[in-house]
Formats: structure tokens, sequence, C-alpha cells
């Protein structure tokens, strides 16, 4: 299987430091990938690369031909001299009909504020029409920087929700890095510890257990991270279909943190 | 023949700078550039003392110097200067430069206030015809890369990942500018170009609800204002350049007083409901 987006040694430098150090990445259709790490680890630098708006100093970034990203910001700040109108932002830069866009308005949970002003618009539904925008471009891979900054938990939840949804209707990969440790990594097929370099990957499980992981988080996160998931899975009930990623049944390969990094050797 | 009539001449060449400057005013006031377009426009007077030392058309001369200016502070922003100092070192240095170019050559006898405010009532046919191809251009330009541009202005990572380019759409509007600068030097001159860029976008913002409404409203209150301040600057016998621009100030302050009693009337009107 070829990757939608796949970088090889990765290496960005600002000035003298070097904020991502030889980063292998692989994004294959419909993984749900995210990306943790503290502040500074270079989470965003990653996802601005892989966009195109950070140059590598060494190592390279190939995606696949004619590939269609969707990407929803953190917070984007919009000046408030430029109006404009939550309806004529969702067929930006390309036109959609808008049917398709009141349509994708509804789908994210916000029917209805079409005519409002983007700048109008509280934290939670400015979020959630961005994931309609990113939604209306038709990704095959759609990457979320802390999308869900300023949601509160439910918000959150309610907006992995649909990510998850979105993968199984559409199969599109998504790239996330979240601060929401928990409710993130329950929605992840895989997970990816960053600190400038890859400190280790794997499925949610292995990433939890790994000491890396836990040298960077603390030990505290594990109980709540159990918590989440229990409840992701009760929710998960009412939802059609989509139990498979989720099931108790992954392997749990705990003892090596670097289960799956080997995949990426290959060319 | 009606171009015969200076006023007609005059009439024309204020609506076409005024077109070709309220589409790119409002990507320079949604993009902060303020002090962008006062380093383009005045380093534009060291073309004019160049084409004159040349015997080169003005036009000519203001184009390929505001381009390098607006060219060299693109590139320079990309790379974390203080935008800000290092606009207004550049603005102000390229106007004492020009000045100081502009009076070494004691060979022409030149009226310096014609190019820093404009000579309207001066404008002949050869002038018309460069200010309307100008024009149009610009508004081309700017049509053509509307959505491009629109995008990298409201976020270039949205825009990258849309496959837009921002740094292409940046170029884009640079050169727009530099062609607005050269176009309107004879209609309101360097020190005032900018205003005709800010001001009416600024004004056109109270009443807009969309991007497009906002360029199209700009460019009404431009004619207007032009119209209004050639109109005055006829009865009153002043300056036009500058009567043109005093006109759209007072079209900034109605609408912000507009904005404010709005504000005023909505606040209370809503106040039940929250």
């Amino acid at each position: 299987m070829t990757a939608l987006i796949e970088t090889a040694g990765l290496t960005v430098r600002y000035g003298g430091a070097t904020v991502l150090d030889r980063v292998d990445l692989s994004i294959e259709r419909g993984e749900i990938v995210t990306i943790v790490g503290p502040n500074g680890s270079g989470k965003s630098t990653l996802l601005r690369s892989l966009l195109g708006g950070v140059a590598p100093s060494r190592g390279t970034i190939r995606r696949a031909p004619g590939l269609r990203i969707g990407y929803v910001p953190q917070r984007l700040v919009l000046d408030p001299t430029l109006p404009i109108t939550v309806m004529r932002f969702l067929g930006l830069p390309r036109k959609v009909p808008s049917e398709a866009r009141v349509a994708a308005l509804e789908a994210a949970g916000v029917p209805g504020i079409g005519e409002r002003q983007m700048s109008a618009l509280s934290g939670g539904q400015f979020q959630r029409v961005m994931l309609a925008r990113a939604i209306l471009e038709k990704p095959d891979l759609l990457i979320l920087d802390e999308a869900t900054a300023g949601l509160d938990q439910i918000g959150a939840a309610a907006f992995y929700q649909r990510i998850e949804g979105l993968r199984t209707e559409t199969g599109c990969a998504i790239l996330m890095v979240s601060h929401d440790l928990h409710v993130v990594m329950s929605a992840s097929d895989r997970v990816i510890c960053l600190n400038g370099h890859v400190c280790c990957e794997g499925t949610p499980e292995v990433v939890a257990e790994a000491p890396v992981y836990r040298a960077l988080f603390g030990e505290g996160t594990k109980g709540t991270f159990a918590l989440y998931r229990h409840k992701h899975d009760h929710e998960h009930d009412h939802v059609a279909g989509d139990a498979c990623s989720h099931g108790p049944a992954k392997a749990l390969s705990a003892a090596d943190p670097h289960a799956g990094r080997q995949s990426e050797a290959a060319e | 023949m009606i171009l015969d009539d200076f006023m007609v001449r005059a009439t024309l060449a204020a609506i076409g700078t005024a077109l070709a400057a309220a589409p790119l005013g409002c990507f320079v006031v949604w993009r902060r550039m303020a002090y962008f377009g006062d380093a383009t426009a005045h380093a534009a007077i060291l073309g004019v003392a160049l084409s004159l030392a040349l015997s080169l058309p003005i036009f000519a001369g203001a184009l390929v110097v505001a381009l390098i200016m607006a060219t060299t502070v693109a590139l320079l922003s990309g790379r974390g200067y203080a935008m800000d100092t290092l606009l207004g070192v550049l603005a102000h240095s390229a106007l004492a430069f020009g000045l100081v170019a502009v009076s070494f050559l004691t060979t022409v006898r030149i009226d310096l206030m014609s190019y820093l405010f404009g000579d309207i009532l001066a404008v002949d046919r050869t002038d018309l015809g460069i200010i309307w191809g100008g024009a149009a251009l610009v508004i081309a330009l700017i049509a053509w890369r509307w959505s491009a541009l629109l995008t990298s202005t409201l976020s270039p990572d949205l825009a990258r990942a849309a496959g837009i380019d921002p740094r292409r759409e940046q170029l884009v509007l640079t050169f727009a500018l530099a062609v607005v600068v050269a176009v309107a030097i004879k209609v309101v001159g360097v020190l005032l170009i900018t205003a005709m860029l800010i001001i009416p976008a600024a004004t056109a913002r109270t009443f807009s609800r969309t991007p497009e409404a906002m360029a199209v409203i700009a460019a009404g209150t431009g004619i207007a204002a032009a119209l209004g301040g050639l109109r005055l600057s006829y009865d009153f016998d002043t300056p036009t350049g500058p009567t043109i621009v005093c006109v759209v100030a007072v079209f900034f302050c109605a609408a912000s007083i507009f904005a404010a009693l709005r504000e005023v009337v909505s606040r209370r009107g809503g106040a039940p409901a929250d």
C-alpha cells in the first residue's frame, strides 16, 4: 500500500535550534494518526512542513500525486477588517454549490449559521465551520492542529466522533495534533509521541505504556485514559457500524515501544 | 472631441484611479500593508527623478522603482524582521532620497508639488491611456486571482493546504501595488496614494458583509470621492489631489459615526435577549 504522505529523515532547523530531528512518518489511506508531545516538541512545525509551509533543512517529504488535503488550523484569527459570512468562507478557495455548503454545516452540527459573520461565531461554532470547510474539500488527508482547543470536553468528544464518522464514510486519512491526550488517543489507530524526534509510536495502548511517553506525560494519564476509553466505547454503541478499530482485541505489544516503526524503512 | 476638455480628462483619470485602487486597497487593509503602500509610493519619487534625468516617461521610471521597492519589502517580510520599523525606515528614506535626487536635476525645471500631491488637471490623453490601461490590468489581475488572494489573506496555511502558494499571491499584490502607484502619481501624487488605497476600503468595511461587497463599495466610495473632490477643488480653487482625499476622509468619518450609532442601537435592541 502506498502512503498518502511520507517523510524520510525530515529535519527542520530554525536558527541554531533543531525543531524536528530525522522524523520518519508515513500515513496510509483510512488511518487516524495522532501526534502527541509537550509544548515546543515540534508538532505544529511537523504539520506545517507537511502542508508545505516549512521547508525541510534535510530529508524529504513525498506526497501521493494529486493528494487533496483538508486542514483545520488551531484557532484561526481573522482580521476584523475582513468581513466574511460563513457561507462565503465555505466557498473558498474553490466554488462549492450552496446546497453542499448548507449540508456541510448541518453535518458539522452547526445548521443555520450560514449568514452569520465568521467573527461573530463562538469558539466551538468556528471550529465546526472550519471542519465543514475542510470536508467540502473532499480530502484524502485531513490535518487537524489542536482543532478542539477552546472546546469543552463534551464538545471535543462530539468533534472527534464526527471526525471518526468522516473516516468511515469517506475513507480519508486523518492526522491530528492534540493536547486532549485521552480523548484523542482513544480515537486513534496510531499514536506518535513527538519530542523533536519520534520518541515512540504505535497503537494508543502501546504508546500509553511506553516509558518515554510516561516520562513526558506522567503516570497519571493512564487512569483517565482508561476512563475515557470506556466512555468512548459506550457512546460508540449508538453509532452504526464502525466498532472494528476499538475493540480490546488490538495487539498489546507493550514491551516494544517502537513497534510499528520498521515499516517505514522500505521505500 | 469630448476628451479635449481638461475637466473630462481629469474626471476620467480620477475614476480610473479610484477603480484600480479600491479592490487592491481592500487587500492592503486586510493584510495590514499600509506602510508597505507608503514605502512603495514614496520610492516612486525616486523613479520620477530617474525618469527626468534619463528623459524617460515618468510612468516607466516610477513603475520600475516602485516595483523594486515593493519586491524588496515583500522578500524581507518573510524573514522575520521587525516589519513596522523596517517599513518606516524604507518609506521615509525612499522619500528623502527621492527629493534629494530631484533637487540635483538643475537642467529641468520641475514642479515638485505636482509629483508629491498630483496634478490631475494636467492629465493629457497619453496619461489617460496609461491610467486606464494600468487600472484595467490591476482589476483583471485581482479578479483572476481573487479566491487565491483571499484564501492566502485569511491564512497562509489554509492556502497551502488547498495547493495555493501564498508567496506567489503576495507577489501578485506587490506587482498590482506598483502599477497602482505608477498610474496614480498624476492623479493624487506619491504622498496621498496610500490614502486612496486605504480610506475607501476602510469606509466600505462598515457596510459590507462579504469581501466582494467591500471591494465594490470601496470602488463606489473612491469614485464618489474623486468626483466630489474634483468638483469642490474646481469651485473653491483648491489643489485637486488633496481635496479628493479630504472628501474620502469625510466619508470615512461619516461611516464611522454611522457604525458607532448602529452599535448603540443594536446593543439597546439586543439587551432583552441576553
